[in-house]
């Protein structure tokens, strides 16, 4: 194999497969339904696992997260790609990241799971996809204008390993048992693949995303932006393996109604993940993307991350997370003020550029 | 010859900034990237717009000359 497997078209394809595969693996082994992987309510998971909410039934410290962040520190480590940096306006990232989480607890799903739960046979997620597109959308129109968050540096290397650390003392509270943990006893939190089996799927697909760039708002920002379709063939591999997958385990199920941890509001999928993806978009990385950076030594991506965990605090505090019922009681509002903030932030700091 | 800078910039910022150079005509101008990302990217665009270009190592980034 070689150096820039990875990189090319078949490497991305690959690597998309193989994780639609492990993603589908995930669910046969015990992880709920249509949440091989879902960046965002795994971390909504850890928020309450550390007890930043209270809703019973979503609690518990996800091994995948921890894995993916990992897998990418190790893989960088390797190659000699990771780099610790920061500083490029780290306060913004963090409330972007928790208007993603409220937006993405309002579809009730992150990129990655829209796409899976599509391959599951949820049409609603067509609308969240849709909305997913629109947010990317508008967010490279400004950053087509010129919008940028600036800069970031070159760090210390003790701040590159907050993050990955962070994570690991998280595993070492699942391994080892500590009892203050809030612990799901029943609901998506108390369904689960075994620990190894999730830790190491996490740390697979932490290193095959960090080799080779995996993210689903990249790709379709590449698409809209600069006709690049490098990274969509691989989330397009990444849906149709999934798919493959639940024919194969007799995991498919199409329809509207009573799909697993989804409501069918079409609206409002349609704008949590317009919001979501929208401060994707501002953010440069989708949910997962940003756990590789983090794991790359990218402080911005951790803080991102850490944005997302509070963010799932504030959304299930407030009802402002759907459930199967339908949207929170303040979701509305969550993705009002979510997406009045992510335009407040996209207007500010887009700078014409000088004509020449 | 033009220096394009996208030290510190996370993408898609420095594709878009050498698509700038390439739309405006620039047949020759060095870009310098320091993530290996951005570097990919920066090389992909580069490779489909025709352009040639060679890469020179430094401490903590890459000097990307780029030619047609």
């Amino acid at each position: 194999m070689s150096k820039n497997f990875f990189k090319s078209r078949t490497g991305i394809i690959t690597a998309g497969t193989l994780i639609g595969v492990i993603a589908a693996l995930l669910q046969y082994f015990g992880n709920p339904k249509n949440m091989g992987f879902c960046i965002a309510c795994f971390e909504r998971d850890i928020a309450g696992a550390l007890g930043l909410h209270r809703a019973d039934v979503v609690q518990y410290i996800r091994p995948e997260i921890i894995g993916i962040m990992v897998g990418a520190l190790l893989i960088s480590l390797i190659k000699g790609e990771f780099r610790p940096r920061g500083g490029s306006s780290t306060v913004i990232r963090f409330f972007l990241g928790v208007f993603a989480m409220i937006g993405a607890l309002v579809f009730l799903g992150c990129p990655w799971r829209a796409f899976i739960r599509l391959a599951g046979g949820d049409w609603n997620a067509i609308m969240g996809i849709l909305g997913l597109i629109s947010g990317i959308g508008i967010g490279s129109y400004f950053i087509k204008q010129g919008y940028s968050l600036g800069r970031s540096h070159t760090q210390g290397k003790a701040a590159g390993y907050i993050m990955p650390g962070f994570m690991t003392f998280l595993l070492a509270l699942l391994v080892f048992n500590f009892p203050k943990l809030f612990t799901s006893i029943s609901g998506p939190g108390s369904m689960k693949a075994p620990l190894i089996i999730s830790l190491i799927a996490g740390l697979i697909v932490g290193g095959l995303a960090q080799r080779s760039r995996f993210c689903t708002m990249g790709s379709i920002r590449d698409v809209i932006l600069v006709r690049d379709f490098h990274l969509i063939s691989g989330i397009g591999a990444f849906t149709l393996s999934v798919l493959v997958m639940n024919l194969i385990l007799g995991q498919f199920n199409a329809g509207f109604e009573n799909q697993p941890i989804a409501h069918n509001l079409h609206l409002w999928n349609f704008l949590g993940m317009m919001l979501s993806g929208f401060a994707f978009a501002l953010s440069g990385g989708c949910p997962g993307r940003q756990l590789i950076l983090s794991g790359e030594g990218d402080t911005d991506a951790g803080v991102f991350v850490l944005g997302m965990i509070v963010g799932a605090g504030f959304s299930h505090n407030f009802a402002m997370a759907s459930s199967p019922k339908g949207i929170g009681e303040f979701g509305m509002w969550g993705t009002i003020i979510g997406l009045v903030f992510t335009f407040v932030i996209a207007i500010t700091m887009t700078q014409k550029r000088k004509t020449a | 010859m033009k220096t394009v800078d996208t030290r510190g910039l996370s993408c898609p910022q420095p594709v878009i900034m050498v698509t700038r150079e390439i739309v405006g005509g620039e047949k020759q101008f060095e870009v310098l990237v320091d993530s290996e990302a951005s570097y990919e990217n920066v090389t992909r665009i580069l490779d489909n717009k025709g352009y040639k270009f060679s890469t020179e190592e430094k401490d903590d980034h890459k000097i990307i000359k780029a030619e047609k």
